[in-house]
């Protein structure tokens, strides 16, 4: 009987001990972070930068039938006072790309915050978005800046090295694997810088394979 | 096999003052609110587990104003994490001594 009583008493210790340790990782992390919506953002920027190769390279021969006068706009792109059409474009394919992958990101949690019984808005979730929020922010402006003073071929690379400091810094909240994917796209980032002209591809790289990559691990991991 | 029952702490007997602690020890501070949502308990029964884990000097107790609202935060002190950490030993010493009889 005292076998039995013991027992007992066991099973409540590991429980217990179970229960404390759900609460100390549910009560410090974000868990919410779907895998799925790591695999769509990739699909989304790698559509995205097909569409911007394609617009560039068909827009590099002579005629033109968007801009009546190539002169003008070739000045226009290396001075930084007007846009052109192309120009325009692919900001415009950029930032449609961040609206739906936004958007994506967070219709997912809400739907696996919802799923698991987890409050979406706590203090975890709004220290992990003021840590991501701080890099992205700074990255962001100071790509404008060297936009509009004409140097484009820092966009690329900063944008890569920004997004992937902002994930290092919100990998304190959410799960750790998230920290690996913000290392490999600074790393990327600073490659891209040394090698000019070949943005676009390790772009299409650090935001859409990466991605790719690091959403099927976390679905198959923590999704099912 | 002598159990050390004695080891385990009086404070923590209770379920609630052990999730709240547990809380506490891995994050800086933590308000009354977010302690409420996740631990899916009453304002009553949360703050009288509170006020007996400040009385014994576990945690220690920060009010502040938001705007017009209060706004209370809560923090382990270093006894509190020792004392949290002790506990949980003799919990796995516990398992453990069963395992071996």
């Amino acid at each position: 009987m005292n076998n039995k009583v013991l027992y007992v008493e066991e099973k409540e210790i590991q429980n217990e001990l179970a229960s404390i340790r759900n609460l100390m990782e549910r009560s410090s992390k974000f868990i919410s972070l779907s895998g799925l919506s790591g695999i769509l953002a990739g699909i989304y920027a790698l559509a995205g930068a097909a569409l911007a190769y394609n617009i560039i390279y068909n827009h590099i021969p002579v005629a033109d039938s968007e801009s009546t006068n190539n002169d003008l706009s070739a000045t226009g792109l290396l001075s930084g006072h007007s846009f052109s059409m192309l120009e325009l474009k692919l900001m415009a394919i950029a930032f449609v790309v961040l609206v739906l992958s936004i958007i994506t990101g967070i219709v997912f949690s809400l739907r696996k915050a919802k799923r698991k019984g987890q409050p979406i808005w706590g203090k975890t979730s709004r220290s992990m978005l003021f840590y991501m929020a701080t890099p992205l922010f700074t990255g962001g402006l100071l790509i404008l800046i060297f936009i509009y003073r004409g140097h484009y071929s820092i966009i690329a690379p900063a944008s890569l090295i920004f997004y992937g400091l902002s994930l290092v810094g919100a990998s304190n909240f959410t799960f750790n694997e998230i920290k690996y994917l913000g290392l490999c796209d600074v790393l990327l980032g600073l490659v891209t810088a040394c090698v000019p002209g070949y943005g676009l591809l390790f772009w299409a790289i650090g935001f859409g394979v990466l991605h790719i990559v690091y959403g099927s691990v976390m679905y198959f991991k923590y999704d099912r | 096999m002598k159990i050390p029952f004695e080891k385990l702490d009086k404070a923590f007997e209770n379920r609630l003052r052990l999730q709240i602690m547990s809380v506490l020890v891995v994050n800086d501070r933590y308000d009354f609110n977010s302690l409420k949502e996740l631990l899916e308990t009453t304002d009553g029964n949360l703050a009288s587990h509170l006020k007996g884990l400040e009385k014994e000097g576990y945690i220690v107790v920060h009010k502040a104003f938001l705007g017009r609202k209060p706004n209370t935060t809560y923090e382990s002190t270093e006894k509190g994490k020792k004392a949290f950490k002790d506990h949980l030993d003799a919990l796995e010493q516990l398992i453990k001594q069963q395992k071996t009889t």
